[in-house]
């Protein structure tokens, strides 16, 4: 595979370059390899049990099957599913938001004596992945404060609602803010919270953007602990619901499963293409900053 | 998500530097700063208290008891249940898996990820649409996926069997073969996740500066000595942080083996989070989860450390 480009501007233009023919093949190859498992799923969705069984595999339904999806959508509560997802992916995006974006506020200009303890708590949550803690946690949920959650959307949202990916971002970013804007506004009488929200927010939109895409992107596609924290059809996520959808014990609907995975991501698909680039730029920050 | 753990140390560096806003005379900050500063990061760290701290060391007392999870009382073990683990088969095979799993799925990402992304970096038409269409599978529902991955490896009609059969390779039964189930699982999760990688060599292989390339070709470098001397050098710090990061979301994985496999068959493809969820959720027993999850935090921490170390290095004499 050819490595990096290299500029010669008069030189490779007219001469018809074999590195270049592999590299567009390469492309092609890869393309068609990430796009055929959706290609898939989009005509399994169209098929009949009939053509679904037939091998060698058909690649388009000669009859497309639309049924299907009124089908999927009769066969669970997708609508409810649909409320339910977006319900709890709006609630945790917000909170995480405003968790680092208050956390940070305070790190990056406002006094505190033991703020490197603030630091150390941070990276601490940092290393503390989610899978280690789900037993607690489910315990916690099933009683907190004398009240049981499973089952409600609280449940769900709260104990993925604090932040310090986030945190960390945000303060970066509030610190690279031209501080005389922040001080003028101060100087104007401005309290801190006016500041936050009318001065250092709308200047770190980007970083807002981002952030507020990838945790909106983790939120929708969350499945081990809504698996874990309900247990009713009515209260379950997307990504949870479509799972209970597939049952490899019994005699799987193909056309219907694949109309249901649809349900599942089209609304992320179609965010993506929507804010690819900020989506894209937020995910490689972490990594080129350090 | 533990993309940012290297930014931490120049943060606490410079923690100092933060000056108070509109303040010019130095004095010692008033009470009322302090409070305020409390009220700010409240929310965030109550969470954090309830549902980080305080759920480790309860799943580290955890792991020193027998409990069914409904009984009232949890009888006190000491390190049975590390012992049980410790001489346990499907123990040992979990472990296994997670660390084949870890390899398969980083080392296939990465090479995949730096190829595509050395493919991609050249001037090439459409390459903003191929960059879009390789990361795009990062963003869908893992569980959504494994279903359409589960009707792609079938073995009777699915399309991968189509494929080989056009090459007159017979399929193997996949998800039911304990030899193929997991190297299944291993390309789903490459498939998902290989965007990601090359996303972040693109933007990795963009800071390279233009002139180390024009110094190399005055030297006389081809393109594959230029690779080697330039671009894999100058790459390394990136590399590294995609190895981490890779190796500690790899350990997280859990969404599409719970969909796909189930953890078998016969447990080949039973990773460690998956072991955690099973003798928690469906076994019941605590302690034997609890214990397990202190081998994942064990296992996932000393990683992190490495990390830390090696940017800290990176600060201080790079």
């Amino acid at each position: 595979m050819a490595s990096v480009q290299y500029h010669h501007p008069n030189r490779n233009r007219s001469k018809v370059d074999p590195v270049r023919i592999l590299s567009y093949l390469a492309m092609a190859v890869v393309v068609v390899l990430i796009m055929v498992p959706v290609f898939w799923m989009l005509s399994g969705s169209l098929k009949t049990n009939q053509e679904i069984l037939t091998f060698p595999p058909q690649w388009l339904p000669r009859n497309p099957q639309w049924h299907n999806y009124s089908d999927a959508w009769n066969a669970a509560p997708f609508g409810r599913f649909y409320l339910n997802t977006i319900i709890t992916t709006a609630a945790g995006t917000t909170l995480e938001l405003t968790n680092a974006a208050l956390t940070a506020y305070a790190l990056a200009f406002l006094r505190f004596p033991a703020k490197n303890l603030v630091f150390i708590l941070l990276l601490a949550a940092l290393m503390i992945p989610e899978q280690v803690t789900i037993i607690p946690n489910y315990l916690t949920i099933s009683d907190i404060l004398g009240q049981n959650w499973i089952n409600t959307y609280q449940g769900i949202v709260l104990p993925g609602a604090s932040v310090a990916v986030g945190t960390f971002l945000f303060r970066q970013a509030f610190m690279s803010l031209p501080r005389e804007v922040i001080d003028a506004a101060r100087v104007d009488g401005a309290n801190h919270l006016q500041l936050l929200w009318q001065i250092v927010l709308p200047m770190a939109k980007p970083v807002l953007v981002t952030f507020g895409l990838i945790s909106l992107v983790a939120k929708w596609n969350d499945y081990l602990w809504p698996l874990i924290v309900t247990n009713q059809d009515r209260m379950r996520t997307l990504s949870v619901g479509i799972s209970y959808l597939y049952n490899p014990e019994s005699t799987v609907r193909w056309g219907p499963l694949m109309a249901g995975t649809f349900f599942v991501i089209a609304p992320l698909i179609v965010i993506y293409l929507w804010a690819q680039k900020h989506i894209i730029e937020g995910i490689t920050s972490g990594a080129t900053k350090s | 998500m533990q993309g940012s753990t290297s930014l931490t140390l120049q943060n606490s560096v410079s923690t100092d530097q933060a000056l108070p806003v509109g303040t010019s005379r130095r004095k010692r900050p008033p009470v009322s700063e302090w409070l305020l500063f409390l009220l700010f990061i409240a929310p965030n760290f109550i969470l954090f208290g309830v549902f980080s701290y305080w759920p480790m060391i309860q799943t580290a007392y955890l792991s020193g008891v027998r409990w069914d999870m409904i009984s009232p009382t949890k009888r006190w073990v000491g390190l049975d249940n590390y012992r049980y683990l410790w001489n346990d088969d499907t123990f040992r095979q979990v472990l296994v898996n997670s660390f084949w799993f870890a390899i398969g799925a980083v080392g296939g990402s990465l090479v995949l990820g730096l190829a595509i992304a050395l493919l991609l970096n050249q001037k090439l038409r459409f390459r903003d649409f191929a960059r879009a269409a390789v990361f795009m599978p990062t963003l869908l529902s893992g569980a959504a996926i494994g279903i359409v991955w589960v009707y792609i490896f079938d073995p009777r009609y699915g399309i991968l069997a189509g494929f080989l059969k056009v090459l007159s390779v017979n399929s193997p039964s996949w998800l039911g073969d304990p030899t193929w189930a997991l190297p299944a699982v291993i390309i789903v999760y490459i498939w998902k996740n290989v965007g990601l990688a090359t996303v972040i060599f693109l933007a990795g292989l963009q800071g390279i500066p233009r002139d180390l390339y024009e110094a190399a070709t005055v030297d006389g470098a081809g393109r594959l000595s230029k690779f080697r001397n330039v671009t894999l050098p100058m790459l390394s710090p990136i590399m590294f942080f995609v190895v981490v990061t890779s190796i500690l979301s790899s350990f997280q994985a859990f969404d599409i083996i719970n969909v796909m496999t189930r953890g078998g068959p016969v447990d080949a493809t039973n990773i460690l989070v998956y072991y955690i969820y099973q003798q928690g959720f469906v076994a019941f027993n605590a302690g034997r989860a609890g214990a397990a999850s202190m081998v994942l935090f064990v296992i996932m921490l000393a990683i992190t450390l490495i990390q830390l170390r090696f940017s800290e290095r990176k600060v201080h004499y790079g």
